[in-house]
């Protein structure tokens, strides 16, 4: 949107930083339409705090304040705007943040689909910690926080319009602690990200062509439930490209890697957690995945979208 | 067992790369040619051409049934997803197929109703849902997928579900490969055949490429350590000087393929006299339609479709890419002006394609050389 344009937006990462009298306060918006509403492992309410707190810990900052703006189509039942909004204060008190402000609007029945919500976040970056694409640096490597594409799979199979039944979970979860914990290595810590919406490959591939570098990742190491590996399988979709709404992928020096690992082992959320690839100097820009079987082949930007409103 | 998790595991690969190595000898190639675009998909997936030795080369031919669709055929479809009252239906991959006209995700965006399904029974089901709409069911593919098209047809014809039909592009594996044995200067040496296409006809129909064309194949499974094991038995057979078709699909596929299946074809479908391959041109007797005591159900006799011809892009060499003439990168317009995003021919449609599997797994980059 180019008439938007301006110094603040344009990093276009999740949070924008800004500096306001000697602090920096990292601010961010989300909007979720997922479908259905609700699902295994969660609903549209969890997804809409932790989702936007996830955004605020990934840029290094603690939540402090939320907004919950909500969009309801007329005859929604009351009884499940009441279930959403518990789950909205139950992911709220999870994450110690406070929901500050909000806004509710009601549309003509048929102009909304359910409801749409929409959280903006407030966090508080402390000083000295930097963290970018630009900090990344060849040989440092890279973690993941647990299994991949739990989310995605669970809320497509939630749909009900395939005839697959599993009991995959969505992986929902603030990972604001996660998060606090790689922050405490200083500047062994160079970028994180939730890897939402077109799963870990897009994540990665936007720090490798932002950071001029290389990722490549282990296939042995990437954990991947086997009911996803499954149902991936069966679907034709690649673990990779799925979205995750509870874990966060981060870079950080060879040197700390292994604490790094602890950090996040030591933390429920964290169990799963693994280094799952190396940042190298070239080729620049793309991410490549060494398979199991010794081989090599490139984890490409996603072109389109394979699983509309699973967030 | 988990039927993947085994055909996965590095050990096993290992052991069979060795045989592999054991069997081929310095400054022979082995150009061993698959169709399918899964066994394309695997090898691309797993980086398999990295692992075999440098002498064994994987060519990939035209077993992409989305691919080999000529773009008059989808304006065909999209005409019919415009038509009042229709409900166009079809596999994901035909979303972004683009004919002249553009494609169906496009004509989707414009308002036309198209739905992706997973099976054409799902067409059925809508159909018995919806009884105000045509539900017309795009098919395509091999005789993988046509026995499904053809139980749908007779349940539609016993029920008398009336407001269903079908436009069928199903296509048949035997006349391409015949095809690229007779076009002049061909490489390939030996096949690694389908496996699922084989689940329907068996392995009796790839016969005449041993006997008539000298050629070795192996019908084969999909996964990285089934394809390694195929490349072995295919060496053998080379070193041994025998040509046959062996079959290592073993759990899956029979030598006369699934008598029900069969049968529902051929009640319900009939081969064409010739059918327009993009890439490859008019072929014989090597694409079905519908049998015309069924024309109810045939969206070709229901409705009056466009069927203009559309000449190929100038630039593309698509039909060298699929007899393993040339590889995509020998094409001057491959990751330029041919694209994934923007594709101008048939290998480059669908991810299935040469061309797309090795834009999107493959540029010129791999682990070993960086």
């Amino acid at each position: 949107m180019p008439a938007l344009s301006n110094p603040l937006l344009e990093p276009l990462s999740d949070s924008a930083l800004l500096e306001v009298d000697g602090s920096r306060l990292a601010f961010t918006t989300d909007s979720y339409v997922v479908k259905p509403l609700f699902f295994p492992g969660g609903s549209i309410g969890d997804l809409a705090v932790n989702g936007t707190v996830n955004d605020l810990a990934v840029a290094g900052a603690r939540p402090i304040a939320l907004s919950a703006g909500f969009v309801i189509e007329e005859g929604f039942p009351i009884d499940d705007l009441r279930r959403i909004v518990f789950d909205m204060a139950r992911a709220a008190e999870a994450a110690g943040v406070p929901v500050a402000t909000g806004d509710t609007k009601v549309v003509e029945r048929g102009k909304a689909d359910g409801v749409y919500v929409t959280t903006a976040g407030l966090g508080v970056v402390p000083a000295g910690l930097e963290l970018g694409p630009e900090r990344v640096r060849p040989g440092d490597r890279v973690l993941l926080s647990g299994t991949l594409g739990d989310h995605g799979m669970a809320v497509l199979l939630a749909r009900g319009d395939l005839k697959l039944e599993s009991e995959l979970r969505s992986d929902t979860a603030s990972v604001h602690e996660l998060a606090g914990a790689l922050a405490a290595l200083g500047s062994g810590l160079r970028w994180m990200r939730d890897p939402t919406r077109g799963g870990l490959a897009t994540a990665l591939n936007e720090l490798a062509r932002e950071s001029g570098t290389t990722v490549v990742l282990e296939e042995e190491t990437l954990p991947v439930r086997p009911e996803v590996a499954g149902a991936c399988e069966i679907l034709g979709i690649d673990p990779l490209y799925v979205a995750n709404e509870g874990k966060l992928v981060a870079v950080v020096s060879a040197d700390t890697a292994d604490a790094a690992l602890a950090a996040l082992r030591g933390n429920l959320l964290g169990a799963d957690a693994a280094i799952v690839g190396e940042v190298r100097a070239d080729p620049a820009g793309l991410v490549l995945l060494a398979t199991a079987l010794g081989g090599s082949r490139i984890v490409d930007m996603l072109v389109g979208d394979p699983l509309p409103r699973i967030c | 067992m988990r039927f993947v998790s085994e055909y996965r595991r590095p050990d096993l690969a290992r052991n069979v790369l060795r045989e592999i190595e054991a069997l081929v000898e310095p400054g022979c190639p082995v150009r061993i040619m698959e169709v399918c675009g899964g066994h394309t998909h695997t090898i691309y997936r797993h980086g398999l051409q990295q692992v075999v030795p440098p002498q064994v080369e994987f060519l990939h031919g035209p077993g992409c049934p989305v691919c080999v669709i000529p773009m008059g055929r989808v304006d065909d479809a999209i005409w019919l997803a415009e038509q009042p009252d229709v409900v166009l239906t079809t596999f994901g991959d035909m979303l972004r197929v683009p004919g002249k006209r553009g494609s169906l995700l496009e004509a989707k965006a414009r308002g036309a109703d198209v739905r992706m399904v997973y099976s054409p029974l799902d067409a059925l089901e809508l159909a018995r849902r919806e009884p105000d709409r045509t539900v017309v069911f795009f098919a395509i593919g091999f005789e993988t997928t046509a026995p499904a098209t053809a139980v749908t047809l007779l349940h539609a014809r016993d029920e008398g579900i009336e407001n269903l039909c079908v436009f069928c592009n199903h296509v048949t594996i035997g006349p391409p490969l015949r095809a690229i044995l007779d076009t002049p200067g061909t490489l390939v040496e030996a096949f690694v055949a389908p496996g699922h296409v084989s689940t329907v006809i068996g392995t009796r129909p790839f016969d005449f490429i041993a006997r008539r064309y000298g050629t070795p194949v192996v019908v084969t499974a999909f996964e990285p350590v089934d394809i390694l094991h195929a490349t072995a038995m295919i060496l053998r057979q080379l070193r041994d000087g025998r040509c046959e078709v062996e079959n290592q699909y073993t759990r899956v596929v029979r030598r006369d393929g699934n008598l029900r299946a069969l049968d529902a074809l051929a009640e319900t479908m009939e081969l064409r006299e010739t059918f327009e391959w993009r890439g490859l041109g008019w072929i014989g007797e090597s694409a079905l339609r519908i049998r015309p005591e069924l024309a109810a159900w045939d969206a070709e006799a229901r409705f009056d479709l466009p069927a203009r011809h559309e000449d190929d892009f100038k630039a593309c060499r698509c039909g060298e890419v699929l007899v393993g003439a040339i590889k995509p990168v020998d094409c001057k317009v491959f990751g330029t002006a041919c694209t994934p995003e923007r594709p101008l021919g048939a290998c480059m449609v669908s991810s299935e394609g040469a061309c797309a599997a090795a834009y999107q797994y493959a540029r010129p980059v791999s682990l070993t050389t960086a």
